[in-house]
């Protein structure tokens, strides 16, 4: 088992907050004399750089929220001058105006840093070859993975998102052993590949997934079709991207590279402070960016952190999958509903993970209506067995989520598969 | 040999079941029986072709969910109370019909075929005196 930075990532926790306590306190006063929007925000909360002495001033610092970002757009939260920026990224923002991220060479070296670290905990080598289908461009997937890879000295195919017969070429002719993509799409190219038999051509043993919420099951079902170990990663454009977390052999919660992140866990209605081993928001601050410092950021990813010894021998605290977004949760008849949910319950059940939720507001009320996709295993020519198994599918959905929804069972292929990020959620509520 | 019979998966939109059949006459398959049965929002078509395997694989091609099961297709005589015979006998075995539908031919004169779905197999048909029909029979000739 590697480690690619051992040194700090299995220090001693008092060692990692010697190191949090003098980083925060530098990135505050960097933040202070180089971005307005945020020295601004300090000074009307009353707080200056002098306050914060230690990671324990960290809360009286002001919050940032997407909002801000999108207020400061295109450059406001900008802490370098544009000569030392050396490249953007952006978000693929679903409203409103898109979220603009800036990187000075240093910023590359620690993310590039931060995503070998996570490919290291995953048991990946120089010696392997590392097929990126992350979109490359202003998403950060793709050139985050290959930074990283690079880094590390592994065998890079900037493949990027899509062209599925190419990809599969590729991982064949070149025998890819590493696949990092979305896990919708992991869960695609396994489909295929079973489809078209090619289990036998192809050397893939590891797999890094994100950018997106998955489940506990779909791992374990990726992870038979393909014959590899899925391992999630972590990141936000916002904050560089891939890697700002990421998981170790024991696939249990992602190691917070806490050398250059610190993360809080609020209440995100109050915004008080939680104690670890609390579920709340996600709160990140950076302790050494430069181009796009942020600190206290909001990223709306519910989950739980967690300091327990790891078995892997680091040190960095973990958090848990993200177990839904604090703004991509659905509130449907007054209930929380998160899309992960559903899919949990599909896979259980023998369905394609490849789904949609429709909410909609008839008559004053709710509604909820999931599309699945049939699948040869579930299809019978005995309609009274797809009856039953709909029936089970439609109570086991009661159960996890605690409200009806409507199920639709729909062709195979149906429902528009992205080779990005998914469509899961459409709501046509207009309140 | 036992009457092969392919079941389709059909979402409830429009063109579906014509998208099929166009499908099947490009592959040039000839259909001997089809049966619809549908709840609100999707049906399964149930097909008797003269070629099970290809019509199975074709299909499949054609990204419909699809699955191959046995039925067994009885010879029934076309006159008043000839289905009620046939049913009686069924009955009187204590087997117990999933489904079952008509299939038409004009290859047997003065008769009927009715094809079933049921927990057993085509010879317990045939002991209990019904003339059951082989694959060949139907106009399965794959």
């Amino acid at each position: 088992m590697g480690y690619y930075s051992k040194e700090i990532e299995c220090a001693s926790r008092s060692e990692i907050r010697r190191l949090q306590d003098s980083r925060l306190v530098e990135q505050v006063r960097y933040v202070w004399d180089n971005v307005p929007y945020y020295r601004h925000k300090m000074e009307e909360k009353g707080v200056k750089p002098e306050d914060i002495r230690s990671i324990d001033d960290i809360c009286k610092l002001p919050f940032l929220k997407k909002d801000d970002l999108r207020d400061a757009y295109p450059d406001g939260l900008r802490g370098a001058p544009k000569k030392d920026i050396v490249r953007i990224h952006s978000t693929s923002g679903t409203t409103g105006k898109r979220v603009v991220a800036y990187y000075t060479r240093e910023d590359l070296e620690l993310w590039d840093t931060c995503v070998a670290r996570a490919l290291c905990a995953a048991d990946i080598t120089d010696e392997d070859i590392v097929q990126v289908c992350y979109g490359y461009g202003l998403f950060t997937g793709g050139l985050g993975l290959h930074g990283g890879a690079e880094k590390l000295g592994c065998m890079v195919l900037p493949m990027s998102s899509g062209s599925t017969d190419r990809q599969l070429q590729f991982m064949e002719d070149l025998q890819s052993t590493v696949l990092c993509c979305t896990p919708s799409y992991a869960a695609y190219l396994a489909e295929t590949i079973t489809e078209k038999g090619l289990r036998d051509r192809i050397h893939l043993r590891r797999g890094i997934f994100g950018a997106e919420a998955w489940s506990e099951d779909m791992r374990a079902s990726i992870e038979a079709s393909l014959g590899i170990k899925a391992h999630d990663i972590y990141g936000l454009t916002e904050l560089s991207g891939p890697g700002v977390a990421y998981e170790c052999s024991e696939q249990s919660g992602m190691h917070i590279n806490e050398d250059h992140f610190y993360a809080e866990i609020i209440d995100p209605d109050t915004c008080e402070s939680l104690p670890l081993g609390s579920k709340g928001e996600l709160v990140i601050t950076s302790l050494t960016k430069k181009g796009f410092p942020l600190l206290r950021y909001r990223t709306r990813d519910i989950c739980i952190l967690s300091a327990e010894k790891c078995s892997c021998g680091r040190t960095f605290v973990k958090m848990s999958r993200p177990m839904g977004r604090s703004d991509d949760m659905l509130i449907v008849k007054g209930v929380n509903v998160f899309p992960s949910q559903i899919e949990t319950v599909l896979i259980q059940q023998g369905y394609a993970a490849n789904y949609q939720i429709i909410v909609d507001r008839q008559n004053h009320s709710d509604t909820l209506d999931v599309l699945i996709e049939m699948t040869p295993e579930n299809f019978s020519d005995n309609l009274g067995k797809i009856t039953a198994q709909e029936k089970s599918l439609v109570a086991e959905l009661k159960a996890m989520l605690g409200i009806y929804a409507n199920v639709h069972l729909v062709a195979p292929k149906t429902i528009a598969r992205s080779e990005g990020k998914a469509v899961r959620v459409i709501d046509k509520r207009k309140i | 040999m036992e009457v092969r019979q392919i079941s389709v998966f059909l979402e409830n939109k429009a063109g579906q079941l014509a998208n099929i059949c166009r499908i099947l006459a490009d592959a040039q398959i000839d259909m001997k029986a089809l049966n619809i049965a549908e709840t609100a929002d999707y049906g399964v078509l149930r097909l008797i072709t003269d070629k099970p395997l290809k019509t199975l694989s074709v299909l499949t091609k054609n990204a419909l969910v699809c699955t191959c099961s046995d039925v067994v297709a009885v010879k029934v005589p076309d006159q008043p109370g000839g289905l009620a015979g046939v049913l009686e006998v069924i009955a009187e075995k204590g087997i117990s019909i999933e489904y079952m539908y008509s299939m038409l031919s004009s290859h047997f004169s003065g008769n009927a075929v009715m094809v079933f779905q049921t927990t057993e197999s085509s010879k317990v048909f045939a002991d209990a005196g019904l003339s059951v029909l082989d694959a060949g029979e139907v106009g399965i000739n794959e």
